[in-house]
């Protein structure tokens, strides 16, 4: 991990997928990736549900929210949040 | 354009029995070049393979690469805007779903092939930044080249692709790092890789004038870990150190066809740009074989694969899974046998070979390197420096 303190998310902040990249299904590895120049990360499943609605339009509360029904669950926000703060700093998304 | 930017960014689960899929395909599109690096990374004899496939050559390639769930497509050269069906096959690897890359010189992108591979859903270009003329040395002054760059860099920023600069170091220019890092943050650069040279190819020719010393190496390393400092996200620099410094070799490739498919302008299929200087049987050519046979089963995509070819001191080696013995052309070039370790190993009987090529890149001065001039890359010395034996 680097030094560098975390980025901050906010509830109202609304991530998009960084330019250059692109998140999408390989169905040859039967995963959702992230390409990027050059590179590809694979995701897990919890990160793929988040980054698949970060669409710059929703706002971090609302994906939280979404994916609180989605699964059927509550608590969700930290876990997001610090999932979109790595992501941040890994240049993946953008916020706006 | 060939990167050493291509060998990182993919991984793989080292336990899988069968291989995965190869991930990265690498579409030479022609061998044709404008320029005349003296570290090209194409065959020396590339002027006796001026066959190129033809559109639905690489059409079909594409299919089948992707098919077996091939992800990220990079097309390279030469220079490979020389060929005028770039942008159809940009867009026919952007509806398979690649993610494709163009490694380019910047040689011939105008706004009308821009606007059009955009169009076509180009999704990133590599532009590399280096010697286009035969005046090396003046290479970083000379204010063509840099208008070149400057009005390519900004029709990258205008058509929204990231911008990543790539600058093959040397000696000769490694000394002036700081303005290479200076041209970057002015053309707005995001990422910038500094890439020593690997001594393949045209380097090995040229090794001598090429090889930086260990002293300029380091002065390198400290003034672009300055500018990191200084600029910090503003723009990222990867710096590549050439492997002669290492004592242990590059995991090469990321294995023998592990993740990388070079498709060569003939259809040669290869596990790296380099591996048809390897002797034994010829490699596969797609016009001839299906991609997954070529993959799954063809000899020459077996021959280093895994670790069961390797032979002491790899083969009882315990660190073996980390670099799986490096890189087989680099031990074939220069041990004569291309299944022993990479001589860049200080576990490798050969290491000397590489100590003796560092102890002559110790001066600072390229003069001292006799004879030998610092040879182009063009067709004439291409034909010169292969001519068979009478
Ligand atoms: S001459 Fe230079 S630009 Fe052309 S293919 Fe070789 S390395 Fe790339
Ligand atoms: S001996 Fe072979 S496997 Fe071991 S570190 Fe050296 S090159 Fe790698």
């Amino acid at each position: 991990m680097s030094e560098t303190t975390p980025v901050e998310i906010t509830s109202g902040q609304i991530p998009t997928i960084a330019n250059g990249y692109r998140l999408q299904f390989e169905s040859a590895q039967d995963t959702w990736v992230l390409l990027y120049p050059e590179g590809m990360v694979k995701l897990n499943p919890s990160a793929a549900e988040i980054l698949q609605r970060c669409d710059g339009q929703t706002s971090v509360d609302d994906i939280v929210a979404k994916l609180e029904t989605a699964f059927e669950t509550t608590g969700l926000t930290k876990d997001v949040h610090s999932f979109l703060s790595i992501a941040c700093e890994q240049h993946w998304i953008s916020l706006s | 354009m060939s990167s050493p930017m291509l060998q990182h960014g993919l991984a793989t689960d080292p336990k899988a029995t069968r291989p995965g899929p190869p991930l990265w395909l690498l579409a030479e599109l022609t061998y044709r070049c404008p320029l005349h690096c003296a570290f090209c990374f194409n065959p020396v004899d590339f002027a006796r393979q001026s066959d190129e496939l033809d559109t639905e050559g690489w059409i079909s390639t594409l299919q089948q690469a992707r098919a077996l769930g091939s992800v990220q497509c990079g097309f390279s050269g030469g220079e490979p805007m020389l060929r005028n069906d770039l942008e159809t096959l940009v867009g026919e690897a952007n509806r398979l779903g690649f993610y494709t890359n163009l490694l380019t010189t910047g040689v011939g992108l105008n706004e009308k092939r821009a606007r059009a591979l955009k169009d076509n859903g180009l999704d990133h270009i590599q532009l590399s930044f280096q010697d286009s003329t035969r005046e090396m040395n003046d290479f970083l002054s000379n204010t063509r080249t840099f208008d070149l760059k400057n009005k390519v860099a900004s029709l990258i920023k205008d058509h929204d692709w990231p911008m990543v600069l790539n600058c093959v170091i040397h000696k000769m220019n490694i000394d002036h790092i700081d303005k290479i890092i200076e041209m970057a943050l002015e053309l707005g650069a995001e990422t910038l890789e500094l890439a020593n040279t690997q001594y393949y190819s045209w380097a090995v020719v040229n090794r001598d004038h090429l090889l930086p010393s260990k002293a300029q190496l380091d002065k390198a390393e400290e003034v672009t870990n300055e500018y990191r400092e200084r600029y910090g996200d503003r723009l990222r620099i990867i710096f590549v150190v050439p492997d002669y410094y290492e004592n242990r070799p590059k995991k090469c490739m990321n294995g023998w066809g592990n993740v990388f498919l070079t498709i060569a302008p003939d259809g040669t299929a290869l596990p790296c740009h380099t591996a048809r200087m390897l002797p034994g049987a010829a490699f596969p050519k797609v016009t001839e074989h299906s991609i997954e046979s070529i993959w799954y089963g063809s000899e020459g995509f077996n021959r280093y694969r895994g670790k069961d070819w390797m032979k002491e001191p790899c083969r009882s080696c315990p660190e073996a899974d980390n670099d799986l013995g490096g890189c087989r052309c680099q031990a074939f070039m220069l041990t004569g046998d291309p299944a022993a370790a990479d001589p860049v190993c200080d576990k490798s009987p050969d290491r000397g070979v590489v100590d003796t090529a560092i102890e002559q890149a110790q001066s600072t001065q390229t003069s001292i390197v006799g004879d030998q001039p610092l040879i182009f890359r063009d067709p004439k010395e291409s034909l010169r420096l292969t001519e068979p034996a009478e």
